[in-house]
């Protein structure tokens, strides 16, 4: 139900060709199409009605960004309306409250300022805040800020004396840098230095020096709808590939009345659906048992990653050499399906993770 | 159990029940060939404990927990069978009883069967009385199926079944065939088979096992001589056999991908590595995580579409996906359990038990019941829609 409302609209808003558009322009943003995915009540996908949220829970979202992974739809979803709600929802003071509705209505958007390294390794922050009269002074530098270039708000990672602590502070405080990347998949990401930034103990969301009280949440629910995402990511890509398998003649013949390309392609769609039952999971786990679905936003992840390798590496090759030429969408999915896998954790990351709840 | 009980209740239940019931040496481990009790007249219980299991089981239903209980079964929903294979994996129950018999003819008659099939043979098949083999395959059909050659002519009241079946598994052991027999040779290939069942010990039924490199003789070759088949042994309508023997390939595709199989089988391959662990290299250490990884998604697969086939929505083509996945993931999983047991896995029955002989039984996994090559045909040409 919710698969097909969202469908519809995409397929009417942000189909393959706006995002070309989008591309071919520069933009990474478009906040006309935030606005009315805020109006449908997908912005506040994760917030309390009592916010003015539509609370419709994890496997919801993920229903969400799966139908914008088909057709490669650029908004802040993940940033905004799945990790930072997720974290907000964690508190529960004023201040959260206020600032859940202000995402449920479309007006601020975040971008999670985690990553330092070319890996992504939340444990390992180095980036220090330090305590500085009532308050901290933060100093260091992040990296692969997904949304981080146009941003209003920003959730930072840093150290603090007896851990690490989530600051939630405008991203045009003095001494705030943001650098934008030029990224292959044509998104929002940002190098972000931080000079002796200023912030105070009401910008700290949650606990000082127990970041991993709210953050966790908000990752495991980021790392599942990306997740979602690159299966929909892998959903789109494959259906252009049969259609081009019915479609292009060689020999004389249809391509797709070859055994060796039938197989391939029957094997990819295989992998989609086992791919398909570990997002499932997740959600349900997620909605559910949040606090042991560990195992099951690591296992989505990591399926997802490999499988939406898997589909871009065969619509390439399947598609032959048009498949490799701009004017063609299949290099667009594969571009997206690299960041995605990279974003949050890749294969290796989420892979130890199941390991270690498996018990080897 | 009562229709207006609650989940818990049920379970309550269940695990008081299995707590009372099962035996200590019905517990723990034992998934591997030689600790499946399969039943028939032919079958020498391993154990007292082994029989006990059996009755008590088959008294309450439990050796076919979703059958009706007019046929044997405990008459369980979905969600009642998924709570008693959770109970029993909690405690590590044995599974009673497996045959064919459960697998393949019971839903096969069920779908098929006069409600006087059913109660004729559904029962003895719930109790572990009557064991039953499969005559499918023919040294000319293997993947090419509907290609059967054994012929039935018709003399009024009986066919008149000539002709030979091969790898029909465990033939040398069991008490009744299924069996793919040509009863009109003039029909296309597909519209000319019926769906026989004949008694083993009939005249002119012969069996001879045969061996494989895993060491054993699972399969069998069956020869039909003149055997007479009375016209009521019959599943379906004359010459529409094949479709009950797809409906029951779909049935055999989803066994042999079987959800309890492959979470055994998981805690089998965590189990090895966790031992061995100090010893293995990043390398293979890494393959287990991704083969593990595939397990668990497949596991949930078979969830998701089990919970499909309550709502009333078939896997249909979609399980030869269950079926090819299932096993080349299951020939994966026994490459590394090789692997990890390094020498000590290279003897027959050593340290590590028949290690080896499992490994190269996992080898006919991807060829029996269709091949991973046939089942890939199915899916590109029926789910996806590929030219044939």
């Amino acid at each position: 139900m919710l698969a097909d409302m969202a469908r519809g609209f995409l397929d009417g808003a942000a189909p393959v060709s706006a995002f070309r558009k989008m591309r071919d322009a520069g933009q990474t943003h478009d906040a006309k199409l935030w606005k009315d995915m805020a109006d449908m009540g997908w912005a506040g996908v994760l917030v309390p009605e009592d916010a003015g949220g539509s609370d419709m829970g994890f496997a919801a979202a993920n229903v969400i960004a799966r139908e914008m992974g088909k057709t490669l739809a650029v908004s802040p979803f993940l940033s905004t309306a799945v990790m930072a709600a997720t974290a907000l929802r964690q508190v529960s003071d004023a201040r959260a409250k206020e600032a859940l509705a202000r995402i449920a209505s479309g007006d601020v958007t975040y971008a999670l300022a985690v990553d330092e390294g070319i890996k992504h390794d939340p444990d390992a922050t180095a980036m220090e805040a330090k305590a500085d009269g009532n308050g901290f002074r933060l100093s260091g530098k992040k990296t692969f800020v997904v949304d981080g270039a146009m941003a209003d708000r920003l959730l930072v990672l840093a150290r603090t004396a007896e851990g690490l602590t989530l600051f939630d502070i405008p991203a045009d405080r003095a001494g705030i840098t943001r650098h934008k990347s030029n990224m292959i998949d044509a998104r929002d990401a940002a190098k972000i230095d931080f000079d002796n930034v200023e912030a105070t103990g009401e910008d700290v969301l949650g606990q000082v020096d127990s970041a991993m009280a709210v953050l966790r949440p908000a990752l495991q629910a980021g790392q599942a709808a990306l997740a979602a995402e690159m299966a929909g990511l892998s959903a789109g890509a494959f259906e252009m590939t049969v259609g081009y398998l019915k479609e292009r003649k060689q020999f004389g013949t249809e391509i797709g009345r070859f055994q060796a390309l039938q197989h391939r392609a029957a094997h990819l769609w295989c992998e989609t659906e086992l791919t398909a039952s570990a997002i499932l999971n997740a959600g349900r786990m997620m909605d559910s048992d949040p606090e042991n679905a560990e195992l099951a936003v690591s296992l989505a992840k990591a399926k997802a990653t490999s499988t939406a390798t898997l589909a871009v590496q065969e619509g390439v090759q399947m598609h032959g050499g048009i498949g490799m030429t701009d004017a063609y969408d299949m290099g667009f999915y594969m571009k997206r399906a690299r960041v995605g896998s990279e974003w949050l954790g890749d294969y290796s990351y989420h892979a130890e993770k199941v390991a270690a709840l498996r018990g080897f | 159990m009562s229709a207006g009980q609650t989940a818990e209740d049920f379970r309550a239940d269940l695990r008081a029940w299995l707590e009372v019931n099962c035996p200590d040496e019905m517990r723990g481990g034992g998934a591997a060939e030689g600790g499946i009790c399969w039943g028939g007249r032919n079958w020498f219980f391993t154990s007292d404990a082994q029989k006990t299991w059996l009755e008590r089981c088959a008294a309450k239903g439990y050796t076919v927990p979703t059958w009706p209980e007019a046929y044997g079964g405990a008459g369980m929903t979905r969600d009642q069978e998924k709570i008693f294979s959770e109970e029993m994996d909690r405690i590590e129950a044995r599974t009673p009883l497996q045959s064919f018999g459960i697998w393949m003819l019971g839903p096969a008659l069920l779908h098929f069967g006069s409600h006087e099939q059913k109660l004729e043979y559904l029962p003895p098949i719930a109790r572990g009385e009557v064991r039953w083999c499969q005559g499918y395959s023919e040294p000319g059909a293997g993947s090419d199926l509907a290609n059967v050659q054994t012929h039935g002519e018709d003399k009024g009241d009986h066919w008149l079944v000539n002709g030979q079946k091969i790898w029909t598994s465990y033939a040398d052991q069991a008490d009744q065939i299924f069996a793919l027999v040509r009863t009109d040779r003039e029909a296309p290939k597909h519209l000319g088979i019926s769906f026989l069942l004949i008694d083993m010990e009939d005249a002119g039924v012969e069996t001879r096992p045969i061996k494989m490199i895993s060491g054993i003789s699972p399969f069998c070759e069956t020869f039909f001589t003149d055997v007479k088949v009375a016209k009521d042994r019959i599943v379906g309508t004359p010459n529409r056999g094949w479709d009950v023997a797809k409906y029951l390939l779909t049935h055999e595709r989803e066994m042999i991908s079987g959800s309890g199989a492959l979470e055994a089988g998981g805690r089998a391959l965590g189990a090895v590595l966790h031992d061995t662990l100090d010893q293995l290299d990043a390398t293979l250490r890494a393959d287990a995580m991704r083969c593990e990884i595939d397990a668990l998604s497949m596991g949930l697969t078979l969830e998701r579409y089990k919970d499909q086939a309550e709502a009333g929505q078939g896997a249909g083509d979609a399980s030869a996906m269950l079926k090819y996945m299932g096993t080349e993931l299951n020939k994966k999983r026994h490459e590394l359990m090789m692997s990890a047991g390094g020498s000590a896995a290279l003897e027959w029955d050593g340290d590590v038990g028949n290690r080896a002989g499992d490994w190269l039984r996992t080898k006919a996994n991807s060829i029996e019941g269709g091949t991973s090559e046939v089942m890939l045909s199915i899916v590109s040409r029926r789910v996806l829609g590929l030219p044939a």
